[in-house]
């Protein structure tokens, strides 16, 4: 059990700067996972963090020690891998034994930890096939087991669900998340699934070209984007934005783009003060629109043309047009209305999000 | 429809497939029956009455037993294997350690090196005796195994790293990885767990490596002088055509008797051959 600290962390390959002055705290017995598009750093990261890459600059601590220049095998951690990495020459129970007889652990020792670790993961039976009598999710099931009888003070997870099929991806995510509780053992995560990432991590890194852009809980991230790459990043379908025109009329500020007028909230008109007159990106997640009924005030309201209706059973996602923006909103599943129809949607004002128009910062 | 399929077969696959089984096998074929043919068969004009070159009715073994008995045969079948096993044992271990590093390691030139390892292989033995004899003159090593046994090395370091090199590549980098994490030093990674996955690339670059020297006749012929020190190739040629004479019976025997060990060696081993040829690791 350990915290993990990355300061200033660095690396470049000879063209390339992968990753950029990342800084980070991970708690002791803390799930966390870094998230971003492919080629974001994510992965070069954590190969450091395994000491599988060397750091450029920068320091990484693990416990009270400094690792930078331990090699792999002397960090204490365990990672399981994208492609599983089982040692196709051996038995399931050689695989898994492998890390502890190279740590020269007693042989009875050995059978016991790989005998538990094979219970809690119901690979009792596999124990004496090769790697390739299994099928995916079970070649998973012993990388995760190799990592776990080792009782590391660190797991590393590179992609290790993205080989699996979306059934299995959900099923192999819960069970994931109910070994870290059990084992209460810190982890670090990769994966360039948001959905992954918000259900696992207990803080989730949100990286892009070698940044983090925002390190937070998953509903944290979700309801407060440090920016619009966060905000359009996390979250399926993901949030609407336009661009949008600040202006004062009568001492009411509204944010305008052609076919969407909306009156900005007191609350935001302090922080939208030094952007009068200037064009801002407006954020709308889907579920924050809905059709508009009675009750909802006219300033937060706006007509729309319905392009394409997605029932997805629980919910219906309406692809609709007003001016020249495309939306989507995520709408009640009761409601009935047709392709090519003008309805009239709300928003709620409480869940606006504002963003600069050039560093694309939270405002 | 069927008809036609079956016509089609037997002109594109069958016909096509028996001709050249025959011409592969039959000089083996030809060479195995002229090693037991009676001299009086062998040396018998061409047109004489019951004359039957495919096949004989008096098969004798006369001409292995003057081998054995008149000429070093066996010594040089010695010889030959005492040569083969330890030029490619060096050349295997050679080759397994450049062909790791070239494949894995991120060092300067690296590419540059591979490259240069290749080119030596492409000089031609012809041109690269001259050389060598000088060097094995200043070294004193002439007329001893050791002449070839360090020479052979030459186009079989490069011959073994390459096919290595290109093995390891299709290795999930992953695998050596993990076992880095696992507790393993990168040479304990490279020993316990690539090189047994790689046991199907290995065997062939040693059947291979041992073939080569085995049937290796430029630097033995150059290096090696007394009788008693040549290799099979060789000695067979040099000791069995006196003057303008070829003794065919016993040559036959040698040439038979010098390639079942290859051919032995390739039939043990024809599997992993296959794959250490083809790739490597799923899963």
């Amino acid at each position: 059990m350990a915290q993990v600290l990355m300061k200033d962390l660095n690396k470049k390959y000879d063209e390339v700067h992968a990753v950029k002055d990342v800084n980070l705290h991970i708690r002791d017995k803390e799930f966390i996972v870094l998230v971003g598009p492919s080629g974001c750093g994510k992965s070069t990261t954590l190969r450091m963090v395994a000491g599988l890459e060397e750091i450029t600059s920068g320091e990484i601590s693990i416990g009270d020690r400094i690792v930078n220049d331990l090699p792999p095998k002397d960090r204490d951690i365990a990672m399981v891998f994208q492609n599983y990495a089982l040692y196709p020459h051996m038995t399931v129970y050689d695989n898994m034994a492998f890390g502890l007889k190279m740590r020269k652990f007693p042989k009875p020792e050995i059978q016991k930890r790989v005998q538990d670790a094979a219970e809690i993961l119901g690979i009792q039976e596999l124990l004496k096939r090769k790697p390739r009598q299994l099928s995916g999710g079970q070649r998973q099931r012993v990388a995760v087991g190799r990592a776990i009888v080792r009782h590391p003070q660190v797991f590393l997870f590179d992609e290790p669900l993205s080989n699996l099929d979306a059934k299995l991806r959900v099923q192999m995510r819960v069970e994931l998340k109910r070994l870290h509780d059990r084992l209460e053992t810190t982890a670090i995560y990769v994966t360039h699934d948001q959905v992954e990432a918000m259900t696992l991590g207990d803080r989730v890194v949100v990286m892009r070209d070698g940044w983090i852009q925002q390190v937070g809980e998953p509903l944290e991230l979700y309801s407060k984007p440090a920016n619009k790459f966060v905000a359009g990043f996390i979250g399926s379908p993901a949030m609407n934005f336009a661009d949008v025109t600040i202006a004062d009329a009568n001492g009411v500020v509204w944010a305008e783009t052609p076919g969407l007028k909306v009156r900005v909230p007191p609350a935001c008109l302090e922080r939208l003060r030094p952007y009068k007159g200037q064009h801002i990106t407006l954020g709308i997640r889907p579920e924050d629109l809905h059709l508009a009924g009675g009750a909802d005030p006219s300033e937060y309201t706006f007509d729309s043309t319905v392009e394409v209706v997605e029932p997805l059973g629980s919910e219906i996602l309406l692809d609709i047009k007003t001016g020249p923006n495309m939306m989507v909103a995520r709408v009640d599943p009761t409601v009935r209305v047709k392709v090519h129809e003008s309805i009239r949607l709300a928003l709620n004002p409480e869940r606006l999000h504002f963003f600069d128009m050039k560093t694309e910062a939270a405002i | 429809m069927v008809i036609e399929r079956r016509w089609k077969k037997w002109v594109f696959f069958y016909i096509p497939l028996t001709l050249f089984i025959i011409g592969t096998l039959f000089p083996f074929y030809w060479m195995f029956i002229t090693s037991i043919r009676p001299d009086a068969e062998l040396y018998r004009s061409w047109r004489a009455v019951n004359n039957a070159p495919f096949w004989t009715l008096h098969p004798t073994l006369d001409h292995f037993q003057d081998l054995m008995a008149k000429t070093t045969f066996p010594t040089w079948l010695w010889n030959t294997f005492f040569i083969a096993v330890a030029s490619t044992l060096i050349s295997l271990f050679c080759g397994l350690l450049a062909g790791y590093a070239l494949a894995r390691l991120r060092f300067p030139l690296a590419g540059t090196l591979g490259t240069s390892i290749f080119v030596t292989y492409l000089v031609p033995p012809t041109l690269l005796f001259i050389p060598l004899a000088d060097i094995i003159r200043n070294f004193q090593l002439g007329n001893t195994p050791w002449a070839l046994i360090l020479t052979y090395p030459t186009f079989l370091v490069p011959f073994c790293t390459w096919l290595l090199m290109g093995y390891f590549k299709t290795i999930p980098r992953e695998l050596e990885e993990c076992a880095r994490i696992d507790g393993a030093s990168r040479f304990g990674a490279m020993v316990r767990i690539i090189f047994p996955i790689a046991v199907p690339g290995i065997l062939s670059a040693g059947i291979f490596a041992f073939t080569l020297s085995w049937n290796e006749f430029i630097y033995a012929l150059v290096f090696l002088s007394s009788p008693e020190r040549k290799t099979v190739p060789v000695g067979v040629v040099s000791e069995l055509i006196r003057g303008d004479i070829y003794f065919w019976g016993q040559l036959m025997a040698g040439a038979l008797l010098g390639s079942v060990p290859v051919a032995l060696v390739y039939s043990f081993f024809v599997e992993y051959y296959v794959t250490g040829l083809t790739g490597s690791v799923k899963g």
